[in-house]
């Protein structure tokens, strides 16, 4: 007797489902630059020499020095990153065998952490890595329009670098700036792991964002933090709306009086 | 075990009738266990546990029928006031502490649905299906990653369990293809098992399954990725047992996947294993896939020749051939571990077969003839020569029967020239403890300090390399390896390639010594290779010296160890096969060559008979006169003795070739033509004759320690060569007539070996 209802319900409910299912080309959403496995490319093989260079050994001491010798392979995740910023933001083969070997673990335990983190890039990305946070609250405040505003203007898609190799964008989880969503994060490769910045941009329009990347374009810094001229950090627009007095004091029990 | 236990597990909340009818009859269960699932997972109430709960707990008296221990779980109290005890489904268990919930549960007897729980590997608690109920925890607990403790009341089989397995088992299908009819692993897959238990004939995902790209593993490992549950048991293995460190979990959450990053294969000699880990169809073997169903083949229990361990195995056969080959669980040889060489070896078996007798013909090709043909031509020939001038070499595979008879034969006609590959021409024979792994391989574990004396153990023997590899893991044990720059998968210290080395630590100026000296059970072990050195025996007596310096050799431990090259070795030594003469071969006129490929026939004159009796067209056919067909070892019954001295005899999983026959048949035969027949006629009476020769050989499954040690042995005046040690096994995969007729071990020396 119910089933006519039920079976029409389901149809409803997956006619629903298809509605909010992503289209073909996002299916297969993958936040990390590149594949789970390795293809040799040229610049990107096992037989290409890697070591950090002069400064940065002085850093790996450093941050070896940290942990007890006998758990060296607690680095693998700052050494990685230093190895990042030193190669221009992205991991080869050779670097990630650099790193094992300098923490003294086969090759593959490394090639784990990497592959782990979405923000260790196997993949080359440009000179600035522009990247969009889409968790929850920037997406509702228009993320997916930033991130289309900015793959219209640099002529690319997501996770491929412009011709010039100065731009490319990706996509991150929520950066903890939510209360100036949306909001993107421009890793900034140009000047080594000297002047490596990882700088926020709250905020954003898809206006501004295009003006943040013409400015980084003409080597300039935009100013960090939020974009939005009505607003100082995270306080609300056009200034404090709340506690504009002096905080009265908390009713206190006079104790004297008893 | 696991379908129809799980099953019962799985239907038992349901129905009290069900459970007395479990626990009554055993006998009568096995045959209706399927329609009692098919019937009751039907029932309404199982896809509303609480609701079945209520009902269920009418107040049934308890009853624990005793429960014997699954899958031979051991309680071993290593210290009787670490004894706790803990309640499993009411039942109580007495464990030492430490053990894990699951641990107690194998116990009590119940046993606990898993996927990457393994006994032997390190426990990794991530597929959650081994979840059970305790009672005060307020959700089921992964048994496995659970230790266990003192009155705790573990629940195995409460709706609660139930319901969280089924859910675990419901998102480990949501991934999976469910393409089990083209599934290698089809019949022996845990998760098919499992999913019968508590799986859902519908799934509740609608969106697209993820797929994975497979991996080359090599020639011997087929990976069909997708399958993966990501259990990591062949990362753990790889990474624990194997040495290997290639293979990990790549990516996170639902894009995790396993593999190597950087494409390599898989260089282990034990990598067939991972086979038998995964639980699921996505590591299957190469060779034996889409050959078989598992329930098409017969299995027998038999014993492998290819190296001198004696892995247990079992051939499983489908007609009159060997489909695969898997290892059988022996704690004291292989564990339940075999190497790649005795998995894959098997289709040798079916190549370059010998299945008529032959002999040469004046034009130097080979002609077929009959039995009787070939044996009176052999008998002619052999009454012929002088008795001196008669040889004969006991081949690599030979059992102990066959080569009890040959030396009977020969014996009977005057010679005394009979040996064994890989002995040398000088064996020491007299006393047992000088070739055999005295400290037993399983003895190897307690180990703290090792020497390896020109002995590259990884090649040699696998299953002994993951021994003294689980000894380094487990306790830190030193090695110190003396022999050519090899391959060795755990910390060692390289201390030289000759006798030099092997000199200043018998001298105590080596830096080794102090490890040695300080050692609470040092095991040194020498390789069979060296028995070909001219200089054997001043090596030996170097070796005892530091022995006794380092007091290896005790009432309670023996640390002075042989490790043999080849299955036939030992029983060879017990049975005297030593040749009178060193250069026999030299002057033979008759040279009778039982399976033996692997004797340098240079130096044989021209004019010699050669005799061939095996079963392999392999190097020593070219040279043969007759040539006799045996049959082979998963062909025969016939007694091995392995390297730590324990006896164990294969049996036949297949008929034999052709025309091919028994060894010690042939022999037998040979000799009533040449008119000295042997007193026996069956293999009884030939066991009885190896009783009076060495009566250990009749002892099977039992080890035979030597009573009398190396002090016995007369002094030796030979001198050390400076010839530093070879390498006794130069290619892994090709050791003997059957695996060098084998293409997958050609492919993988092609490959493997290549890649290294
Ligand atoms: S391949 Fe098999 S053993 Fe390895 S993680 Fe996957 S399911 Fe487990
Ligand atoms: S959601 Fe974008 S920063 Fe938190
Ligand atoms: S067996 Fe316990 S979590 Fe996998």
């Amino acid at each position: 007797m119910f089933a006519p209802a039920a079976r029409l319900a389901s149809k409803r409910l997956l006619e629903i489902r298809q509605i909010f299912r992503q289209s073909p080309s996002q299916t297969s959403r993958s936040f990390s630059t590149a594949l789970n496995y390795h293809i040799d490319s040229p610049d990107n093989n096992p037989n290409t020499p890697w070591d950090f260079s002069d400064t940065n050994k002085e850093k790996v001491k450093d941050i070896l020095s940290h942990y007890p010798s006998n758990y060296k392979q607690s680095a693998v995740i700052p050494l990685l990153d230093l190895a990042q910023q030193q190669h221009g933001g992205w991991l080869t083969v050779s670097a990630m065998n650099a790193v094992a070997k300098i923490i003294e673990v086969a090759p593959i335990r490394v090639f784990e952490v990497a592959t782990f983190y979405s923000m260790f890039n196997r993949a080359k990305v440009g000179t600035y890595h522009l990247l969009v946070c889409g968790t929850t609250p920037c997406m509702i405040r228009g993320s997916r329009e930033i991130e289309d505003a900015l793959l219209k203007h640099l002529g690319v898609k997501r996770g491929e670098v412009t011709k010039d190799g100065m731009f490319s964008v990706g996509e991150m989880e929520c950066m903890g700036s939510c209360v100036n969503a949306p909001m993107i994060t421009v890793a900034d490769y140009s000047k080594g792991s000297e002047g490596y910045t990882y700088n926020y941009y709250e905020d954003v329009t898809p206006k501004r964002v295009v003006e943040i990347v013409e400015m980084l374009r003409r080597g300039e810094i935009p100013k960090v933090g939020t974009q939005n001229p009505q607003r100082i950090m995270s306080g609300p627009e056009g200034g404090n709306t709340t506690l504009l007095g002096e905080p009265k004091p908390p009713p206190c029990r006079d104790l004297d009086a008893c | 075990m696991g379908l129809g236990l799980l099953a019962l597990r799985a239907t038992r909340t349901t129905s009290a009738t069900l459970t007395r009818f479990s626990s009554s009859s055993p006998i009568s269960r096995v045959p209706t266990i399927s329609s009692f699932i098919r019937t009751i997972i039907s029932t309404p109430e199982l896809q509303k546990p609480e609701a079945s709960a209520a009902t269920q707990s009418d107040p049934l008296p308890e009853i624990h029928p005793p429960r014997t221990p699954l899958g031979g779980a051991r309680v071993h109290f290593t210290n009787p006031e670490d004894a706790i005890e803990v309640f499993v489904d009411g039942y109580p268990v007495k464990i030492p502490k430490g053990m894990t919930v699951l641990q107690a549960c194998e116990v009590a007897g119940v046993d606990i649905p898993r996927f990457c729980y393994h006994n032997r590997l390190s426990i990794a608690g991530n597929c959650r299906m081994c979840l059970v109920e305790v009672e005060k925890s307020p959700k089921p607990v992964a048994s496995c990653a659970m230790p266990a403790l003192p009155g705790m009341k573990i629940k195995t089989d409460t709706p609660i369990a139930k319901k969280a397995r089924e859910g675990v088992m419901e998102f480990l299908l949501m991934n999976h293809p469910l393409d089990c009819p083209i599934c290698d692993q089809g019949g022996e897959c845990d998760l098919q098992d499992q999913s019968m238990a508590f799986g859902s004939d519908r799934g509740r995902f609608t969106e697209m399954k993820r797929s994975v790209v497979d991996k080359n593993l090599g020639p011997l490992v087929k990976t069909v990725m997708t399958r993966c549950i990501q259990c990591t048991r062949c990362v753990r293995f790889a990474t624990e047992i194997a040495g290997t460190e290639d293979l990990g979990m790549l990516g996170r959450g639902s894009g995790e996947e396993i593999g190597t990053y950087v494409e390599k294969l898989m260089t282990s000699e034990l990598s067939g294993n991972v086979i038998d880990i995964c639980p699921v169809g996505a590591l299957t073997s190469k060779p034996f896939a889409f050959k078989a169903r598992n329930w098409e083949l017969k299995g027998t229990e038999s014993i492998d020749v290819t190296d001198a361990v004696g892995s247990n195995i079992r051939i499983d056969s489908r007609g009159p051939e060997v489909m695969r080959i898997l290892p059988r669980l022996n704690e004291d040889i292989n564990e339940e571990w075999i190497s790649d060489k005795t998995r894959f070896c098997y289709d040798g078996l079916k190549r370059q077969r010998l299945n008529d007798p032959m002999i040469r013909g004046p034009d130097g090709r080979f002609m077929s003839v009959g039995w009787r043909e070939a044996l009176a031509l052999v008998a002619e020939v052999v009454l012929k020569v002088k008795p001196k001038e008669i040889v004969g070499v006991a081949g690599k595979l030979s059992d102990a029967e066959s080569m009890m008879a040959l030396k009977d034969f020969l014996n009977k006609l005057g010679s005394n020239n009979v040996m064994c590959e890989g002995n040398g021409v000088n064996p020491q024979a007299d006393l047992r403890s000088g070739y055999l792994l005295n400290s037993t391989i399983s003895g190897l574990e307690k180990a703290d300090v090792f020497l390896l004396v020109g002995t590259q153990p990884r090649t040699e023997a696998p299953m002994v390399n993951a021994r003294i590899r689980k000894a380094v893991r487990a306790t830190q044990a030193k090695v110190g390896y003396i022999g050519p720059p090899a391959d060795i998968n755990y910390d060692h210290q390289h201390l030289g390639t000759g006798p030099e080395t092997l000199l200043e630590i018998a001298k105590g100026t080596h830096p080794f010594c102090a490890s040695l000296l300080a050692a609470k059970n040092p095991s040194i072990v020498v390789g069979a290779g060296v028995f070909e050195r001219e200089d054997k025996d001043a090596i030996f007596s170097a070796v005892e010296t530091i022995a006794k310096n380092v007091k290896a050799i005790r009432p309670n431990w023996n640390g002075l160890n042989v490790l043999l090259l080849n299955a036939a070795q030992a029983a060879s030594l017990d049975l005297g096969l030593v040749p009178e003469s060193e250069n026999c071969i030299e002057s033979a006129k008759f040279l009778y060559l039982m399976g033996a490929d692997d004797t340098e026939l240079d130096k044989l004159p021209n004019e010699a008979f050669v005799v061939y009796q095996g079963h392999h067209g392999d190097r020593s056919v070219y040279r043969a006169n007759v040539i006799l067909p045996a049959s082979a070892f998963s062909e025969k019954e016939g007694t091995y003795e392995n390297t730590e001295g324990c006896v164990q005899q294969t049996l036949p999983a297949v008929p034999t070739v052709g025309d091919a026959r028994d060894d010690w048949k042939i022999v037998r035969a040979l000799s009533e033509v040449a008119g000295t027949p042997l007193p026996y006629d069956t293999l009884g009476s030939i066991r009885a004759r190896i009783r009076t020769v060495a009566p250990n050989l009749l002892h099977v499954e039992e080890k035979e320690l030597p009573i009398f040690n190396a002090e016995l042995k007369p002094e030796v005046s030979q001198k050390m060569s400076k010839t530093p040690f070879g390498k006794a096994v130069e290619n892994f995969y090709m050791t003997d007539s059957i695996t060098r007729a084998s293409k997958i071990m050609a492919q993988c020396s092609a490959s493997l070996l290549a890649s290294k």
